[in-house]
């Protein structure tokens, strides 16, 4: 890096240091450098925020509505004539909008629920690793007796006592998840909590609190990162599943997963209504791998050029 | 009033084995500014007394008996309290200086956090401190250090980095454990001479933990050989090179190579090894190995003092050899040393 002449990335990486305000978050602000160089990184996050802005925006460039059928066109294929430039599935409900609400909500479930698992599953696995011994053997041991529970066991007794609803599906699939989120991070900061730099750091007066903060959860994040990457594509697909199973979303809402369901079925006689939902869902998925390669890379200051 | 004043430290671990007396009834004191250095082979207790006055033993370990700093009992104080203690007035500096930075963060950023945490510096202040302190340690370009990572740098500038920070709160007593262990000799030195000179400017107290009696002879006023968790013997450099009165120091000193005298070749070991520290022997901890061991030795020797500065703890009056033969090794410390 020192013999980097210094080109207009290296003034802009100079000036953002200069102006950062909070002390300390330099290891984010060098990420972010890191992760721009990251070419395959930065088309995975412009895939995903045009996703985003796709799937938000969008049913409003359309015409047509998600539930109600265009009485017309019961199958057709992709036409910009009808202005369903999707097609339409079996119902005649144009599937240019119906895959946009999808998105909506198979983004959502899989943001959300990992989000719900990554914070609980963060904060209980480095309590329990950070402060060992019995504290962590009873943590650890609840843990175990929530994972010996029947997934679906689970979710059919929610749906039983609360009714159906889309927020159960984000509770009971991020209450599941961050079983394996506390256990991934218990054991890094088991490990971690030995290494000299906290014991260097407890020497020269540093709290525990501190030390959980500056020097344990930054070290855990590459880790954590790429198994939130692999957790989100796995969400949604626990999601689609469960869709399938009549638990999940309910028509005349849907999801990428409850179309790619639909869409199989008719795979033979209408096969954009397969393509188009399971092209989004691909192309998501694999921006978030992407994403999550770079950020890996990004956050690990050893692996700078 | 003493800085430091250890009295009967006792550290001890709980292990499934048993009970490890890892440490047994040190005494000293430290006056301000000198410099002791601790020796003993691996395992004697010397990092683990350590641990025991910053308070920072592992979970299973216990020490007992009293360290007062300044007057201030460090044993069984809060670790809020223990806290404002640590990095400002007493610090550490420890022997893999590269894994004792946090990989994660800048340089400068870890030098500053101390300021910032101890001396409510602002960041430009403490920016600045940093700076000079680096300047101070002779790392050479030192803006540019502050910007990079642990892992961009040398063995030799991490330990110059630590050092740094070791001193950037001007603390009253360092302990620096086998600071050079992990570097290289020609880095050795230079770090060892900078420690030397920076306590003498900044009158801080340096406890140097080492195996390396080439540096004590160097860089302390005092020794205290340490064997089996006991103090063995405790005087000034020049007298215990010139006249151990411990069977032990004078087997280290016997071990150090010299290249001016021995032709064959051979090292000068002391037979057998450390005792168990699960059973430590009931009389004297050396006698096994000892080649003067006798009935006596069954009872463990009191300290005892040969003169105001010069304590041991062994039964002999005399080493048989009497007088030894070991130059002292060129020392250019001057004799600042008072009695304690």
């Amino acid at each position: 890096m020192k013999t980097t002449p210094s080109s207009s990335p290296q003034d802009a990486f100079e000036q953002a240091l200069d102006t950062r305000e909070v002390m300390g978050r330099s290891l984010y602000v060098d990420a972010w450098h890191r992760l721009l160089r990251n070419k395959a990184a930065v088309v995975g996050l412009a895939v995903l925020l045009m996703m985003v802005l796709l799937v938000v925006l969008g049913p409003m460039l359309s015409s047509w509505d998600h539930e109600i059928p265009d009485w017309d066109h019961y199958s057709s294929p992709p036409s910009l004539e009808t202005q369903h430039w999707f097609g339409t599935d079996a119902l005649g409900r144009d599937l240019f909008v119906r895959t946009l609400i999808g998105g909506q909500i198979s983004l959502l479930v899989g943001v959300i629920s990992t989000l719900v698992s990554l914070l609980i599953g963060i904060s209980y696995g480095a309590i329990a690793g950070y402060f060992g011994g019995r504290v962590d053997n009873i943590m650890m041991r609840i843990v175990d007796a929530i994972y010996a529970m029947p997934f679906m066991f689970f979710v059919i007794l929610l749906m039983v006592i609360f009714g159906r609803n889309i927020f159960l599906i984000f509770v009971a699939i991020g209450a599941i998840n961050w079983l394996d989120m506390a256990r991934i991070v218990r054991g890094q900061t088991l490990s971690l909590k030995n290494k000299d730099f906290v014991e260097a750091a407890r020497a020269s007066g540093a709290r525990e609190a501190q030390i959980i903060k500056r020097h344990i959860i930054p070290n855990l994040l590459g880790v954590v990162i790429v198994y939130v990457t692999l957790t989100i594509p796995q969400v949604i697909l626990v999601e689609s599943f469960l869709s399938f199973l009549g638990l999940g979303v309910q028509e005349p809402l849907t999801s990428w997963g409850a179309l790619v369901n639909e869409g199989a079925q008719e795979l033979e006689t209408a096969p954009w209504s397969l393509l188009f939902p399971a092209g989004f869902l691909a192309a998501t998925l694999f921006a978030f791998n992407f994403l999550g390669d770079g950020l890996r890379d990004a956050l690990d200051p050893k692996d700078r050029f | 009033m003493a800085l430091l004043e250890v009295r009967d430290l006792s550290v001890r671990f709980e292990t499934p084995e048993g009970e490890v007396k890892a440490v047994n009834g040190i005494n000293f004191d430290l006056e301000p500014g000198e410099t002791l250095g601790l020796v003993g082979e691996s395992g004697s207790g010397k990092t683990q007394m350590a641990l025991a006055i910053m308070g920072l033993l592992s979970e299973n370990g216990r020490a007992s008996g009293s360290v007062k700093f300044r007057g201030q009992e460090l044993l069984g104080m809060g670790v809020g309290e223990l806290s404002r203690v640590r990095g400002s007035k007493i610090s550490m500096i420890f022997q893999d200086p590269v894994t004792s930075l946090n990989p994660y963060m800048r340089v400068g950023d870890q030098l500053i956090e101390v300021l910032t945490h101890h001396r409510n510096l602002k960041h430009k202040e403490a920016h600045q401190r940093a700076i000079e302190m680096l300047e101070r340690v002779r790392l050479s370009d030192p803006e540019e250090r502050m910007r990079q990572y642990p892992h961009e740098l040398s063995g030799g500038m991490c330990q110059r980095v630590m050092i740094a920070m070791g001193l950037l709160c001007q603390p009253d007593l360092l302990i620096a454990d086998e600071p050079t262990t992990a570097l290289d000799v020609t880095v050795q030195s230079q770090i060892n001479s900078l420690m030397g000179e920076l306590s003498e400017k900044s009158s801080t107290a340096i406890l140097l933990i080492t195996h390396d009696l080439g540096v004590v002879a160097g860089l302390c006023d005092r020794v205290m050989v340490m064997y089996a968790g006991q103090e063995m013997e405790l005087a000034e450099v020049e007298a215990l090179f010139a006249r151990p009165h411990h069977p032990y120091t004078e087997g280290l000193l016997h071990s150090v190579p010299r290249l001016d005298r021995e032709k064959s070749g051979i090292l000068n070991a002391i037979p057998g090894h450390p005792p168990n520290l699960l059973h430590v022997p009931r009389g004297c901890a050396f006698q096994d190995r000892c080649r003067y061991a006798y009935e006596a030795c069954q009872e463990r020797p009191d300290w005892a003092w040969v003169n105001d500065t010069h304590a041991k703890r062994c039964h002999l009056e005399v080493l048989p050899n009497g007088v030894s033969d070991h130059a002292s090794p060129a020392t250019d410390e001057g004799d600042q040393e008072e009695a304690s």
